[in-house]
C-alpha cells in the first residue's frame, strides 16, 4: 500500500499532495515538512530509500523518492510495495505528466494541481497500483480531457479566452525550469 | 435560458479561477495569509451562488488551499453538491475535493450514499470511474455495507477500465465492510484470470494486500498464482505474486521446495533488477522456512548471497541498499554464509549515504560473534568518533550497545572492556541517548557480580571528573550517566578504594547544577558512603576521620536542603538530621557503625522488566467487583444515612470476600503452595531466587586467566578500550598456547601423528573463554509468572476482522446488503435517502460444497452468530424505514440476477482446496512444473483431478508416512480411546436397554431428562478382516473435495509379538471402483503401506479409490499380505479382506438451513420413499445422533419427536429425511433425486437401527 505522495520543490512547497489515509491538515502539513526536512539533506548520488518518517508511518512504512531538477517526488509505502517497483512508477508518473502537459515544468503543476491530480488518479488508486502502463494512462486521461471540452461548449469558450488574456499579460511565466532529466538512468525499468 | 447561461458564464469570467488564485498567492507572498483569507471570503461567497459553475470553480480553488495547509471542511456539504453535478467536469471536481479532505468523521458523507450509488451505475464509464476513485479515498464502513453489491457488480463491467478501478475499491470495502470478504471473494478469484492484464494485476494486487495479513487463508490459491507466475509477463505482477509467496511460504514447507526451481530459473535469467530482488528475498522466505533439514539448499544460499554481493558492490546506491536489506535476511538463519562477507558490509559502514550505512549497522548486529565482538565494536567506535551529525552518532551509539547486549551479554567474554566502552562512550557531545548507557552499565553492575569492584572504580572516577560531563549545558544528555555512577559506587560501596574521596567528589557544591532526580540519588548514596567509611573507620583507634565525615556532610548537606526539587529536599534534610544525630554519638565515643550500615544492608535484586505485567491476578480476587456497593444515584441525601444501615444485610450476601478469617486465609494460601509445588508448569523461585547462568558448558573447569590490571585506569578521556583488545587478544594467544602445550602433551603421551588440524584451524567459538568466571544474575520474574507471551498484539488492527475461512462454503446471513432502488428515479433530496432504500429479504441458496474442520465451524458458527445478531438489528433499522414508507415490494428485480452467480461459485472453490493437497504433493519437477500447474489448475474438474492425481501418486505414500510418523503418538491414543468406546458401547448398550425399558416413556416425555442423558459413543470404524497377526478395522468417507473420491482410512493393529513390514495393501478392482495407484504400477499392483509395526502398535494409512458410479453399494475383494519378522525366521503372511463401500460412505455431512431446505422439498425434483422401522427404543436424539453419524446426516430442524435431517452426496445429490417417532416406531420418510441411491441409504439406516 502506497500511504502517501508528496510533490514538493527544492524549497519545500508543496505542489501536490495525496494521502490515503486520513490525517489533519496541520499534521499533514507537518509531515510534508519532516519529509521536506529528510530528503532535502541527501545529495542527489545517494539511494532513494530513506526510513525513519516518525510522523508517517512507522517501521514497515518507507519514504521512496526521487528528485527531478526543481521537484521531489516522495512516495510513503509500507513493505508490500516493492522498492525498486516503485521507484519505476515514480518514473512512469513523472514521464507521463511530461506527455500530458508537453514538457513538463514546475510551474505546471503550480498552476495545473487538479490536472496532476486526475493523472495521477489514473496511476494510483486508494493507495494501490492502479496502472503502470503509460500508454494506457495518457490514453484515459486524454479521453476525460476530451470530454470536459466538449461539455464546455459554448459556455467554457469565454472563460477560456479571458485566461489566455490573463496569461498573455504575464510574461514572467518561464517555460524553461522543466523538471530536467527525465530520461535519468533506471537501473530496474524494464518493460512495465 | 442559452443567454443566461452564457451570461453567467461572462460575470464569471471576472471571478478568481484556480490559476488566479495561485498568481495571486505567489504575487503576495508578504502578507499571503492575509491575501489568501480574502480569498477564502471570496470563496464562500461564491459558494452560495446557485450557478454550478461557479460552485465547481470555488471548490477547485478550496481544494488547493487544502493543500497549503487550509481546513475547508466546513465547505464539505458545497463539494457534495458540486459531487452531484451531472457534468462531469464538475463533478470530476466535487470528487478530487472530495477525496482530500472527506475523512470518516465527516457527516456529510451519509448524504453521499445514493449519489455514488447513481454514478456508479451512470452509462458513462468515467462517472463511474471518477465515482470509485473518489469512494476508494473517503469509503466509510456505512458506505461500504451499502455500496459493496453495487461495487461487486461492477467487477463484472464490460469495461476493463471500471473493473480494475471495482476490483481494487473492493480492498478497502473489505477494510471497512469484513463481512463482504466471503461473498465477494470467488468473484475477486475469478478476475484474478481475466482477459485484462490492468484488471489481472489489480486483482493479484488486492489478493496479496489480503495474504498479506492473513496468509493462511490464502493458502488454497496457491496453485493459481504459481501458474500466474509461470505464465506472466507483466512484471507487476509477478512481483506482487514472488512477494505474496514469500508470505505463503512460512506456512506450507511444501510450497517453498515447489518455488525454489522456478525462482532459480527467474533469478538467472531476468534483466529486470526489481524482479531479481524480490525472487531473491522469497528465496530466502523459502529458506527460512526450509532451515531444518533439507541440506541441498546450500547452493541456493549460495547463489542469493552471491546475487546480493553484486548488488551490494553495484555503483547503484539503491541496489546497495536493497543488498543490504535482504541480506539481513538471510542472517537470521544462515549467519554463516552471511558472514564471509564481513569486509563488504563493514565497508559500506563507511559509506557516505546514511541510509546504506544503518542497513550496515543492523546487519553487524548479527554477525558479531564472541571472537569479532571487539574488533567490531572497536571499529564502530572509530565511526563515533568520525560521524557527523547527531542522528547517525546516536544510531551508532544505541547499535554498540544493542550489540554487545544481545541475549544476555552472550557474546561478551570480557565485561571490564564492555564497561570501559561505556566510559568512553559518555565523553560523546550532545548524545540524547545517555539514560541508555546508563541503564546499560546498571545493568552490567548489578547482574555480573565479578565486575563490580572495576565498575565501581571506574564510576568513581567518572564521579570525579564529573565536571567533564556537566562542564557544558548541550550535554546534558549525558549527565545521566552520573546518575547510575553515584548509585554503583553508593550501592557497591564496599568495593571502594578510597570512598572518602568519591564522597567528597558527591558532595561538590556544582552537583547543585545537575537535574533533580539525580542529586536525590547523589544524596541518597552519598549516606551509603558515610556509612562505609564509617565501617572502615570502626577498628581505628583514632576517630578523627570518622569525625571529619561527619562534619563534611554537615557542612555540604545544607546545599541540598535548600534544593528545589522537593525529592531532593527531603532525602537531604532526613539525612543531615541522621548524621548530625550520628556526630552526637561520635563525640560520645558510641559506635555507631553497625547501625548505620544496617539502614542499607541488603542486596538488590534485578527485576525483570515484565515482571510486574506477569503478576497473576491471586485466585478469589475478582477486580472488577465492587469493594463497596456504589451508592445508587437516586438516593436522595436524606436518606442516605439510613442506607449505611440498611447496607449491612447486603454485605452478608458476598460473603467470600469479606468473611474469611486470618485462619482460612493462611490454610488457602498454604494449600495453594502446596499446589504449585505439585504442579510442574509453574515457574518455581528458586531458593536463593537467582539462578546462575553460565555462558559456556564447560565454563566451570577453565582456568581463569588473571589479568594484570595495572593498566592506568584513572584517566577519563583516555581510550581505554583498545587496550583490552591487544590484552584480550594477548588473553586467547597465551590460551591457545596453553592448550596447545596440553595437547602436545597429550599427543606425546599417546602417539604422536596426525591433529594438526586441531591448531591451524580458525579458533572456534567454544575455545573462547571469558576472562572472568561471570555470573550474570537472571532478572527476578514474580512467583507464578505466567509465562505467555502475547503482550505484543494491536487489537486495533483492522486486518484482524479479515482474518475470514473463504474455503467455506458461504451461509445464507453472508450474503451483501442489497439495496435497490424504486422504479422511479428517487429524488436527490438526501432527507429521503433512508426511505428509497430497503434490504431485499435473504436469498436461500444451496450449499454445494462441505465442511472442512469442526473447529472453523464452531468459530464460524459463533461469527455468523454475531453477525446475524447485528443483521438483525440493521433489519430492524430499516423495517423502521420501511413503515413509514408502506414498505415496498420490489425485490423482484434483485433477486433475479444474484442467485445465479452465487450458486456457481462456491464449488470451484472446495475443488481447490483439495487441489492443493495434490499440487504440493507433486515433486518440483524441473521441466513440467508448468504442465503441472496447469493441471493443478483446472482440476476443478473432476475428470482432471483425478487425471492428475495419479501422476502425485509417488510422493503421496511420503506424505501420508510423514503425517503418520508425527501423529504417531497421537493416533496410538487416538485408537485406544476408540477401541475403549466401543467396548463402552457395548456395555453401555445392555444398560441402555434396561434403562429405557424402565423408563422409556418417562424419557420421551420429559424433554431435560431426556437432554440429559449422555449420548454412546460412537465409532465408525469396523472391522475388516483379522487374524492372528494383525486387525484391520476401516472407516470409509467420501472425499471432501472431489466428487469421485472415496478414502478409505485403515488402522492396522499387530496383534503378535513379532514385527510386521513389508505391508502391502491391494484389491482387486472393479468396473466402477478403482483403487488409485501410482503412476506406472500396473492395475493388479498392490500399495506399500508407509510404515513397519512393531509388536502392539498400531497405525493408519488412507487409502484412496476412484469411484464412477455412487448409487449402489459395492463391495471389493482384496488382501494385505505382509511378513512377519521374529527374531530368528520371517514368514510371509496374507490376510483377506472385503472391502464394503456403503452409500452411506458416499454421503457428506452438509449443513442446511430450514428455509433452504424447505425450498429445496419444494422444487418438486426430489423423489420420495419411506421406511418403518419397528421395535426402536431409544430417545429420539440418540435416534438422531446415531443417523447423524452413522450416515452422514445433519439436523436441519427439531421439533418434538419430528426431525428433518438433510444430507448430500459426494457427486451432488440431495438426501432429505423426515423422521418421526411414536412408541417404539420410527417412520422414515425420505426424498431423493436419485430414487435408488436413496434406497441403499434407507436400507443401510434400517440396518443399522435392527443391529442395536
Amino acid at each position: 500500500m502506497i500511504k502517501a505522495i508528496l510533490i514538493f520543490n527544492n524549497h519545500g512547497k508543496p505542489r501536490l499532495i495525496r494521502f490515503y489515509q486520513y490525517f489533519a491538515e496541520d499534521l499533514q502539513q507537518q509531515i510534508i515538512r519532516e519529509t521536506f526536512h529528510l530528503v532535502s539533506k541527501r545529495d542527489d548520488n545517494v539511494c532513494n530509500f530513506l526510513e525513519g518518517g516518525s510522523l508517517i508511518g512507522g517501521s514497515d512504512y518507507k519514504l521512496i523518492y526521487r528528485h527531478y531538477a526543481t521537484l521531489y517526488f516522495v512516495f510513503c509505502v509500507d513493505s508490500s510495495e516493492s522498492e525498486l517497483g516503485i521507484l519505476d512508477l515514480i518514473q512512469v508518473f513523472v514521464e507521463t505528466l511530461d506527455k500530458c502537459f508537453e514538457n513538463v515544468c514546475e510551474l505546471d503543476l503550480i498552476f495545473h494541481m487538479d490536472k496532476v491530480h486526475y493523472i495521477l488518479q489514473e496511476v494510483v488508486m486508494g493507495g494501490m497500483v492502479l496502472e503502470t502502463n503509460m500508454n494506457e494512462i495518457v490514453a484515459q486521461v486524454e479521453l476525460q480531457n476530451r470530454m470536459e471540452k466538449s461539455e464546455g461548449g459554448l459556455s467554457a469558450a469565454p472563460a477560456r479566452a479571458v485566461s489566455a488574456v490573463k496569461n498573455m499579460n504575464l510574461p514572467e511565466i518561464p517555460r524553461n525550469i522543466n523538471i530536467g532529466d527525465i530520461n535519468i538512468k533506471v537501473p530496474s525499468l524494464s518493460p512495465f | 435560458m442559452a443567454l443566461k447561461i452564457v451570461k453567467g458564464s461572462i460575470d464569471r469570467m471576472f471571478d478568481k479561477n484556480l490559476q488566479d488564485l495561485v498568481r495571486g498567492i505567489r504575487n503576495h507572498k508578504e502578507d499571503e495569509a492575509k491575501y489568501i483569507s480574502t480569498c477564502i471570503d471570496e470563496i464562500k461567497q461564491e459558494l452560495k451562488q446557485d450557478n454550478i459553475a461557479v460552485k465547481a470553480n470555488a471548490v477547485c480553488k478550496l481544494t488547493y488551499l487544502q493543500m497549503l495547509g487550509y481546513d475547508v471542511s466546513w465547505a464539505a456539504f458545497n463539494i457534495v453538491e458540486v459531487m452531484s453535478s451531472s457534468k462531469f467536469t464538475y463533478k470530476r471536481i466535487g470528487y478530487l475535493a472530495a477525496s482530500q479532505c472527506f475523512h470518516e468523521s465527516t457527516d456529510v458523507i451519509m448524504l453521499t450514499t445514493n449519489q455514488i450509488r447513481k454514478d456508479l451505475s451512470s452509462p458513462n464509464q468515467y462517472d463511474t470511474g471518477v465515482a470509485l476513485t473518489g469512494l476508494s479515498c473517503f469509503v466509510t464502513p456505512d458506505l461500504a455495507r451499502d455500496l459493496a453489491n453495487d461495487i461487486m457488480t461492477l467487477m463484472s463491467h464490460t469495461k476493463p477500465y471500471i473493473r480494475k478501478k471495482a476490483v481494487l475499491i473492493m480492498y478497502k470495502v473489505f477494510l471497512k465492510y469484513p463481512e463482504s470478504l466471503r461473498p465477494a471473494f470467488p468473484r475477486l478469484k475469478e478476475k484474478l484470470e481475466d482477459p485484462d492484464p490492468g484488471v489481472q494485476s489489480a486483482a493479484v494486487n488486492v489478493i496479496c494486500e489480503l495474504a498479506r495479513r492473513n496468509p493462511k487463508n490464502y493458502l488454497s490459491l496457491a496453485p493459481l498464482f504459481f501458474k500466474l507466475m509461470t505464465s506472466s509477463t507483466n512484471n507487476w505482477v509477478l512481483i506482487k505474486i514472488i512477494k505474496l509467496f514469500g508470505a505463503l511460504t512460512p506456512l506450507e514447507p511444501r510450497l517453498g521446495k515447489k518455488l525454489i526451481e522456478p525462482l532459480t530459473n527467474l533469478i538467472h535469467s531476468t534483466s529486470a533488477m526489481s524482479l531479481l530482488y524480490e525472487c531473491v528475498n522469497t528465496v530466502i522466505a523459502v529458506l527460512i522456512s526450509l532451515s531444518s533439514g533439507m541440506p541441498n539448499h546450500s547452493a541456493s544460499i549460495q547463489l542469493c548471497v552471491q546475487k546480493l554481493r553484486i548488488l551490494i558492490e553495484d555503483s547503484d546506491q539503491n541496489l546497495k541498499y536493497l543488498g543490504l536489506l535482504a541480506m539481513s535476511k538471510i542472517l537470521k538463519t544462515h549467519p554463516k554464509s552471511v558472514q564471509s562477507h564481513k569486509d563488504l558490509i563493514l565497508q559500506c559502514l563507511d559509506d557516505k549515504d546514511e541510509s546504506i550505512r544503518l542497513r550496515a549497522l543492523d546487519l553487524l548486529y548479527g554477525m558479531v560473534s564472541k571472537k569479532n565482538l571487539m574488533e567490531i565494536v572497536k571499529k564502530l567506535m572509530l565511526h563515533v568518533d568520525k560521524a557527523e551529525g547527531t542522528t547517525y552518532r546516536d544510531e551508532l551509539l544505541t547499535k554498540i550497545i544493542d550489540i554487545c547486549s544481545q541475549s544476555n551479554y552472550q557474546y561478551i567474554t570480557n565485561f571490564e572492556w564492555y564497561i570501559s566502552i561505556l566510559v568512553e562512550l559518555t565523553r560523546l557531545e550532545g548524545t540524547r541517548h545517555g539514560h541508555l548507557i546508563a541503564s546499560q552499565m546498571l545493568d552490567v553492575a548489578i547482574r555480573v557480580k565479578a565486575i563490580r569492584a572495576f565498575a565501581v572504580a571506574q564510576m568513581a572516577t567518572l564521579l570525579d571528573n564529573a565536571h567533564l560531563l556537566t562542564g557544558n549545558t548541550q550535554r546534558n544528555g549525558i549527565c545521566e550517566v552520573l546518575y547510575a555512577a553515584a548509585w554503583i559506587c553508593g550501592e557497591f560501596s564496599e568495593h571502594l578504594e578510597n570512598p572518602l574521596q568519591t564522597l567528597e567528589a558527591m558532595l561538590r557544591p556544582k552537583v547543585a547544577t545537575l537535574p533533580g532526580h539525580i542529586q536525590a540519588v547523589y544524596v541518597q548514596n552519598a549516606a551509603k558512603l558515610f556509612a562505609t567509611v564509617l565501617r572502615s573507620q570502626e577498628g581505628n583507634t583514632d576517630s578523627t576521620t570518622a569525625q571529619e565525615t561527619s562534619q563534611l556532610m554537615i557542612d555540604r548537606l545544607p546545599l541540598f536542603v535548600q534544593s528545589a526539587n522537593l525529592e531532593v529536599q527531603e532525602r537531604a534534610s532526613c539525612i543531615l538530621q541522621l548524621v548530625k544525630y550520628i556526630q552526637k554519638l561520635q563525640q560520645k565515643d558510641v559506635e555507631v557503625a553497625e547501625e548505620v550500615s544496617a539502614l542499607f544492608a541488603g542486596e538488590l535484586n534485578p527485576v525483570a522488566p515484565k515482571a510486574q505485567k506477569k503478576v497473576p491476578v491471586p485466585e478469589g480476587l475478582d477486580l472488577d467487583a465492587w469493594i463497596n456497593e456504589p451508592p445508587s444515584e437516586s438516593e436522595s441525601e436524606d436518606e442516605k444515612p439510613k442506607a449505611i444501615f440498611t447496607k449491612e444485610e447486603p454485605k452478608h450476601s458476598r460473603p467470600r470476600h469479606t468473611e474469611v478469617d486470618e485462619k482460612e486465609l493462611a490454610r488457602r494460601r498454604e494449600a495453594r503452595k502446596q499446589e504449585q509445588a505439585n504442579n510442574p508448569f509453574y515457574i518455581k523461585a528458586s531458593p536463593s531466587s537467582q539462578k546462575v547462568y553460565q555462558e559456556t558448558p564447560g565454563v566451570e573447569h577453565i582456568p581463569v586467566v588473571q589479568i594484570d590490571l595495572s593498566v592506568p585506569l584513572k584517566v577519563p578521556g583516555l581510550p581505554m578500550s583498545d587496550q583490552y583488545v591487544k590484552l584480550e587478544e594477548e588473553r586467547r594467544q597465551k590460551e591457545r598456547a596453553e592448550k596447545k602445550k596440553k595437547e602436545k602433551k597429550k599427543r606425546k603421551e599417546k602417539r604422536s601423528g596426525r591433529g594438526k588440524k586441531h591448531d591451524s584451524g580458525p579458533e572456534s567459538e567454544e575455545d573462547i573463554t571469558p576472562a572472568h568466571m561471570v555470573d550474570i544474575v537472571t532478572e527476578e520474574m514474580p512467583e507464578n509468572a505466567l509465562p505467555s507471551d502475547d503482550d505484543d498484539k494491536d487489537p486495533n488492527d483492522p486486518h484482524k476482522a479479515l482474518d475470514i475461512d473463504l474455503d467455506k462454503p458461504l451461509a445464507d446471513s453472508e450474503k451483501l446488503p442489497v439495496r435497490s432502488h424504486r422504479p422511479t428515479e428517487a429524488p436527490k433530496s438526501p432527507a429521503e435517502d433512508g426511505d428509497t432504500e430497503s434490504a431485499a429479504p435473504q436469498e436461500p441458496k444451496k450449499k454445494s460444497s462441505k465442511e472442512k474442520k469442526e473447529k472453523k465451524k464452531d468459530k464460524d458458527k459463533d461469527r455468523k452468530k454475531s453477525k446475524e445478531e447485528k443483521k438483525k438489528k440493521k433489519h430492524k433499522h430499516e423495517e423502521g424505514g420501511e413503515d413509514l414508507l408502506g414498505g415496498q415490494p420490489d425485490e423482484p428485480v434483485v433477486q433475479s440476477e444474484e442467485p445465479n452467480e452465487e450458486v456457481a461459485l462456491p464449488t470451484s472453490t472446495s475443488a481447490e482446496v483439495s487441489d492443493l493437497d495434490f499440487w504440493l504433493s507433486n515433486a518440483p519437477v524441473p521441466s513440467n512444473s508448468q504442465e503441472a500447474a496447469t493441471v493443478a489448475a483446472a482440476a476443478p474438474i473432476p475428470q482432471a483431478a483425478s487425471g492428475a492425481a495419479p501422476d502425485s501418486e509417488p510422493d503421496e505414500p511420503k506424505d501420508t508416512e510423514v503425517e503418520t510418523k508425527s501423529s504417531k503418538h497421537k493416533k496410538k491414543k487416538q485408537k485406544k480411546e476408540k477401541e475403549e468406546k466401543e467396548k463402552k458401547k457395548k456395555k453401555k448398550h445392555h444398560h441402555h436397554h434396561h434403562h429405557s425399558d424402565g423408563g422409556g416413556e418417562e424419557s420421551v416425555q420429559n424433554g431435560t431428562v431426556e437432554e440429559e442423558e449422555p449420548l454412546p459413543p460412537m465409532s465408525n470404524y469396523c472391522l475388516l478382516a483379522e487374524n492372528s497377526y494383525i486387525k484391520m478395522v476401516c472407516d470409509i468417507q467420501g472425499n471432501l473435495q472431489d466428487g469421485s473420491q472415496v478414502v478409505v482410512s485403515v488402522i492396522f493393529e499387530n496383534k503378535c509379538n513379532s514385527f510386521l513390514k513389508s505391508m502391502e495393501f491391494n484389491v482387486l478392482d472393479s468396473l466402477n471402483s478403482k483403487l488409485q495407484r501410482p503412476e506406472g504400477a500396473g492395475p493388479h499392483d498392490g500399495l506399500t503401506v508407509p510404515f513397519q509395526l512393531p509388536p502392539g502398535v498400531s497405525n493408519e494409512a488412507r487409502f484412496v479409490f476412484t469411484v464412477q458410479s455412487i448409487v449402489m453399494p459395492q463391495k471389493l475383494k482384496g488382501t494385505l499380505t505382509f511378513i512377519v519378522k521374529n527374531e530368528d525366521s520371517s514368514t510371509h503372511e496374507k490376510l483377506d479382506f472385503k472391502l464394503h463401500f456403503t452409500c452411506t460412505s458416499y454421503l457428506i455431512t452438509t449443513p442446511c438451513y430450514s428455509d433452504a431446505f424447505a425450498k429445496l422439498l419444494e422444487s418438486g425434483d426430489l423423489k420420495g420413499s419411506s421406511v418403518r422401522l419397528e421395535g426402536v427404543n431409544m430417545p429420539f436424539h440418540h435416534l438422531l445422533a446415531r443417523i447423524c453419524f452413522h450416515h452422514h446426516f445433519s439436523v436441519v430442524e427439531r421439533i418434538d419427536s419430528c426431525a428433518s435431517m438433510y444430507s448430500r452426496s459426494i457427486q451432488g445429490h440431495h438426501v432429505c429425511l423426515l423422521v418421526k417417532t411414536a412408541d417404539q416406531t420410527v417412520s422414515i420418510d425420505a426424498k431423493c433425486d436419485e430414487p435408488s441411491l436413496l434406497g441403499n441409504v434407507l436400507d443401510e439406516i434400517k440396518q443399522t437401527f435392527s443391529q442395536c
